[in-house]
């Protein structure tokens, strides 16, 4: 495994590693490197140098602004795992982290990393999705922000314009009568999702108010499930309902397949993992 | 003194690995060394029209590009395969493609550059023209009519048609048997997946025309041998073969590689040191593979279940090239095990071995015993199914009994011992079988879906006598040598002709040298691995380390109590047969308190200066061991499966082992080996699959895609032994290393199977990844409840 050859740079602060790839056109932003440096040493990214973020100690961290929560890009999935504030405020990332890989991959690799590489197996991004998530960015121009739904464009492709570094973050403090749940079917050999889906869903009594539910692994980026969605909303989330709506969410056509699992079994697996995430996120609403 | 054999000493080579301090051979860096890149094709089956090397040779850097047809001129032969079979074909198999590649991954040149990152870049920089060819990935295919060959020699791509047993008894034991069974089965093939990748580093000493190959080997003298001799051509005492500290072999490491011929080539006329390390891709698609069978089985019983006869159909695929073992892994490594621990009248298995563009396929742990227990537990439990019958009591009421040893079977094989239902009982008690059987269909109830797999396994290994593989076919010997050389401090060196690849073997033998000679374990040192040191030995696998390896050193060690017995009798004054040996004292048998230690005769024997009347001086002996027979291990293994119907994922629940391997030498060692064992069988059976796709392109080719047996798929393994020692070895002991993978595959299919029985499914081909066995369930009937 030779990557070719390539600089390495370490930034010191956003700005500096916005300069950097200024700089360097052809360079790329060097986060956990876990996906990365695979990547390069398969040289399916041949990039002409590093910008190291590992040392930007402002993208790094956890904390609340009122009712978001603002996680840093450069926070690794471990810290997201073990967070106490986390699982209180917005249990279903602790819940992901938990699945990322093994724990070597939990240690290294980082939000930042995962939601601006945009892998379609990744399971961050379906859950930043289902939350309503927004993504902070600064390059050149300054900063700017987007939401979840648009930062997605498509596999491995994000509103991400050269030069930019995804900082931060956020997402919505759960409220009372929130509960959600991920639930992934893990590629034996990756582990990475072969389906996952995130489920938010808010309750009034036992009644669906909103339903926020996407997928990953099948699909070239996160997609919300909006036809799911739409048949929850007024309707108490039991056994019931749940076997009835969770049917052909997804259709296979234009799904992903490969010889692990093909687009119809992806397809049968997100009726399966829609309904059991579902059914903890409806069981957590009622949780304080 | 303290007893080691039977004791779980810890090992003593772990100090070095666990704090990172082995020596592998990519740890070897040699001053002026060079490194390789090689140029491997992505396509199946192609016509090379044209290589231009130019632009890579320009690469800065750059000291060589080695093409098939450089490697032609300097008449460096074809790769030769160890054993043959009447009318086999053996196509040349060139280290480097000359006009024709047969596989995706076959190398079609080889970059020298003063780093290997200098030789990536120019790798990619050497321009090969090819001209497409259709290609075969699956045995049946490539036989079909029309078929693409890969071989012009070989019509129909068929290397050999070969069968074993009476077909005729057979075929009468067939018509008047009340049951019969049949299934169509697939052995799927995998990659071995040694945690060390393979790697060559090769050295020229122009001044006395030497080479040294430091290699990823098995067996170091079968390298010398064969790439001396066969390969290059040159007198085998000008190349030494080194094959230091091995990560873990699984058999990929026995054979002869185009990588070795190429650094041992280029070393010699750069006149430079030249090294390669296998990168993972590469080892997926250039390791040799295991296993792949297509399979027509039948079997007949009378109404009682009585097994009568058994019917086998096989196509076993070779790849594009024959390995070393090529030959013998589908033939007389599974044709002769198919009678397993039961009583049969009659078998016939014909085999037919097919070239395809893929990876060679040869030995892989277990080696054609997997695929035959695989076959055969099956069977057993397909027509317990039809019967009706618990498949264990099935089992049970067919064992060949204990008396009835030595044992003719109609496969060829006299097994030497045997006591098969003591296994059985104990596993079934450690089960507590009729609970599970009483949970498994509680929970059925609740829609949950648990099974319970059998497989009641017999292997042969500690391969073997001389002259009967001789008569099979081999090319080659399979005795093992040992020297036993003391020291005049009364130090020991062993020099064995085995090779530890991860067996532990500096440990078990230094138990099994102090025991003998009544020393401490620490004043013992097991040297392997060299050429240059270790008489000429076989190596390493079909688990023969323990039977054949220790044997040899057994019968050493003899050697030297005698002669040590010899001296001490004479300063004693005391006849040698009066002598024996207790706390580590050589003495008059109850004369304890006037004796000689073991270093005290040590010394005497060099000093030569009172020695018995025609004695030779000094305290060396050295043995070669031809075993009179291949040792049977046997057991019962029994896995407990749960099948997710919606899912259709399979998660191993319980897992029991019962193995009997004779005496153990080290538990410890002995439950490792059993442990590594079941996770490779197990990996078969629900994860891994070395798969090609129609065109020949390997399609699982890192381990992104292809599934490795991890701890936590994986529940702890509850095992045990019983003890039927081989009676015609030393030390009674047969092998171990191979036994787990042997018998858990057939294992954890049956248990998937019986798990699946509520849907109507009767059999399904491995691996059972979450989507095969989903679809059998669509596919299936509906369960009742
Ligand atoms: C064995 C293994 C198993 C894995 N299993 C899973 C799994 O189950 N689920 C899962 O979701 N993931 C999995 N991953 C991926 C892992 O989570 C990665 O770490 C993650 O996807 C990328 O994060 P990183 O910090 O490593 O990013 P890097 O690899 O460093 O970077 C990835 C890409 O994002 C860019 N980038 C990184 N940070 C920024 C930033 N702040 N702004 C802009 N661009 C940036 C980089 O330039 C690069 O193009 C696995 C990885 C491995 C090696």
């Amino acid at each position: 495994m030779y990557p070719s050859a390539f600089g390495y740079y370490r930034a010191a602060s956003v700005q500096e590693a916005v300069a950097l790839l200024g700089e360097h056109p052809d360079a790329k932003l060097l986060a956990g490197g876990h996906s990365l440096i695979p990547a390069m040493k398969l040289r399916l990214a041949t990039p002409s140098a590093l910008v190291d973020l590992g040392s930007v100690a402002e993208l790094r961290g956890i904390r609340q602004q009122g009712e978001t929560i603002v996680i840093g890009a450069m926070t690794p999935h471990r810290e997201i795992e073990y967070s106490t504030e986390l699982a209180k405020t917005c249990p279903i990332l602790p819940e992901a982290a938990a699945v990322i890989g093994d724990p070597l991959v939990r240690n290294r690799g980082t939000i930042g990393g995962s939601l601006a590489h945009a892998d379609p197996a990744a399971d961050f991004p379906a859950c930043v999705l289902a939350l309503g998530g927004t993504l902070t960015i600064q390059g050149t121009a300054g900063g700017r922000t987007v939401e979840a739904a648009d930062f997605f464009q498509d596999m491995f492709a994000t509103a991400l314009q050269p030069g930019e570094v995804l900082t931060e973050i956020q997402v919505p403090a759960r409220q009372p009568g929130v509960g959600m749940a991920y639930e992934k079917f893990a590629h034996p050999a990756s582990r990475y999702a072969i389906v996952g889906v995130a489920a938010v869903v808010r309750m009034n009594r036992s009644v669906c108010e909103e339903a926020r539910v996407a997928m990953t692994g099948a699909t070239s980026k996160p997609t919300r499930l909006t036809k799911l969605e739409a048949a929850l909303a007024g309707k108490p989330l039991d056994e019931a309902t749940l076997k009835a709506t969770c049917v052909n969410v997804v259709s296979p056509d234009g799904l992903l397949g490969d010889h692990t699992a093909s687009a119809t079994f992806r397809a049968h697996l997100t009726d399966v993992f829609a309904k059991r995430a579902l059914q903890r996120a409806a069981e957590r609403s009622t949780s304080r | 003194m303290e007893q080691y054999f039977g004791k779980a000493v810890k090992r003593v080579e772990d100090p070095r690995f666990l704090t990172g301090s082995g020596q592998y051979t990519d740890d070897l860096s040699l001053p002026r060394m060079a490194h390789v890149a090689m140029v491997r094709t992505p396509f199946a089956h192609a016509r090379i029209r044209r290589i231009d090397t130019a632009q890579a040779l320009e690469h800065p850097g750059v000291v060589a590009v080695i093409t098939g047809q450089a490697l032609r001129d300097a008449n460096i032969g074809s790769i030769p395969p160890g054993w043959l079979l009447p009318d086999i074909k053996t196509p040349p198999h060139y280290a480097i493609a000359v006009d024709r590649v047969r596989h995706a991954g076959e190398i079609v040149a080889a970059v020298i550059a003063e780093s290997r990152a200098i030789a990536e870049d120019a790798a990619l920089l050497v321009d090969v023209e090819y001209e497409m060819l259709p290609a075969v990935s699956l045995g049946s295919a490539a036989l079909a009519s029309g078929a693409p060959a890969v071989h012009d020699e070989a019509i129909e791509n068929v290397c050999f048609r070969w069968s074993i047993g009476d077909q005729a008894a057979v075929d009468a034991e067939f018509d008047r048997a009340a049951k019969t069974v049949k299934l169509s089965l697939r052995n799927s093939r995998l990659a071995p997946n040694a945690i060390e990748p393979r790697a060559s580093l090769a050295q020229y000493v122009r001044a006395s025309d030497e080479l040294t190959l430091w290699t990823t080997s098995q067996n170091p003298h079968i390298h010398r041998l064969i790439l001396a001799a066969f390969v290059l051509g040159i007198p085998e005492h000008k190349l030494r073969v080194i094959s230091p500290d091995v990560g873990g072999g699984f058999g990929s490491k026995i054979f002869q590689y185009p990588e070795e011929v190429i650094v041992l080539y280029a070393a010699r006329k750069l006149n430079r040191p030249v090294k390669w390390t296998a990168r993972r891709t590469e080892s997926f698609v250039s390791d040799s593979h295991g296993r792949d069978h297509e399979s027509e089985a039948e079997l007949a019983a009378d109404d009682e279940g009585h097994v009568l006869a058994l019917r086998v159909k096989t196509i076993a695929n070779l790849g594009a090239y024959l390995t070393l073992f090529g030959p013998v892994v589908p033939t007389y490594l599974y044709g002769t095990l198919m009678n397993g621990p039961y009583r049969f009248r009659a078998i016939h298995c014909a085999v037919t071995g097919v070239f395809t563009h893929t990876a060679p396929v040869d030995a892989l742990r277990g080696a054609g015993r997997p695929e035959a227990t695989y076959l055969l537990e099956r069977m057993m439990d397909r027509m317990a199914q039809e019967l009706g019958q618990d498949p264990a009591e099935l089992r049970r009421k067919n064992f060949i009994q204990p008396d009835a040893f030595p044992y003719q079977t109609p496969v060829a094989l006299v097994y030497d011992s045997g006591n098969y239902e003591p296994a059985l009982d104990k596993a079934l008690t450690t089960l507590d079988y009729k609970r599970a059987r009483e949970a498994q269909a509680a929970l059925r109830k609740e829609g949950r879906y648990l099974g319970i797999g059998f497989s009641t396994y017999l292997e042969a290994c500690g391969l073997a006598p001389s002259s009967l593989v001789g008569s099979l076919g081999a090319q080659a010997g399979q005795w093992e040598s040992a020297l036993v050389r003391v020291m005049p401090t009364g130090k020991v060196e062993v020099f064995t002709g085995a090779h530890s690849h991860g067996q532990g073997h500096e440990t078990a033998f230094a138990q099994i040298v102090a025991d003998d000679l009544q020393i401490p374990m620490d004043d013992v040192v097991i040297v392997h691995g060299d050429t240059a040191k270790v008489p000429f030995g076989w190596g390493s696998y079909g688990s023969r380390s323990a039977a054949v390896g220790a044997s040899a050193l057994k019968m050493a060690l003899n050697k030297i109590r005698d002669k040590a017995a010899g001296i001490a009798a004479h300063l004693l004054e005391a006849a040698p047969e009066d002598v024996e040996m207790t706390g580590g004292q050589l003495h008059v048998k109850g004369v304890p308190e006037r004796g000689k230690s073991f270093s005290d005769i040590a010394l005497q024997a060099h000093l030569a200066h009172n020695l018995p009347e025609g004695m030779e001086p000094g305290l060396e002996a050295t043995h070669f061991y031809d075993p009179k027979n291949f040792v049977y291990p046997f057991g019962t293994h029994v896995a407990v499966v749960e099948v997710d119907p919606e899912t259709g994922r399979v998660t191993l629940q319980r897992y029991v082992a019962v193995d009997d391997c004779g005496p153990l030498i080290n538990p410890m060692i002995a439950e490792g080996q059993v442990h590594g064992g079941i996770a490779h069988g197990v990996g078969q059976a629900l994860l891994e699959h070395a798969l090609y796709d129609e065109q020949g392109q390997f399609v699982a080719g890192s381990f992104l895609e292809y599934a490795m047996p991890r701890a936590d798929d994986l529940p702890l393994f509850e095992i045990d032994h019983t003890v039927t020692p081989s009676p015609h070895n030393p030390l009674g002991v047969k092998g171990i290393g191979e036994t787990g993978t042997i018998a858990s595959t057939a294992a954890v299919a049956n248990a998937v199977i019986d798990a699946l029985g509520p849907f109507g499914i009767t059999h399904l081909d491995m691996p059972f990844t979450a989507e095969n066995v989903w679809r059998a369930i669509q596919g299936g009937k509906k369960a009742v409840a």
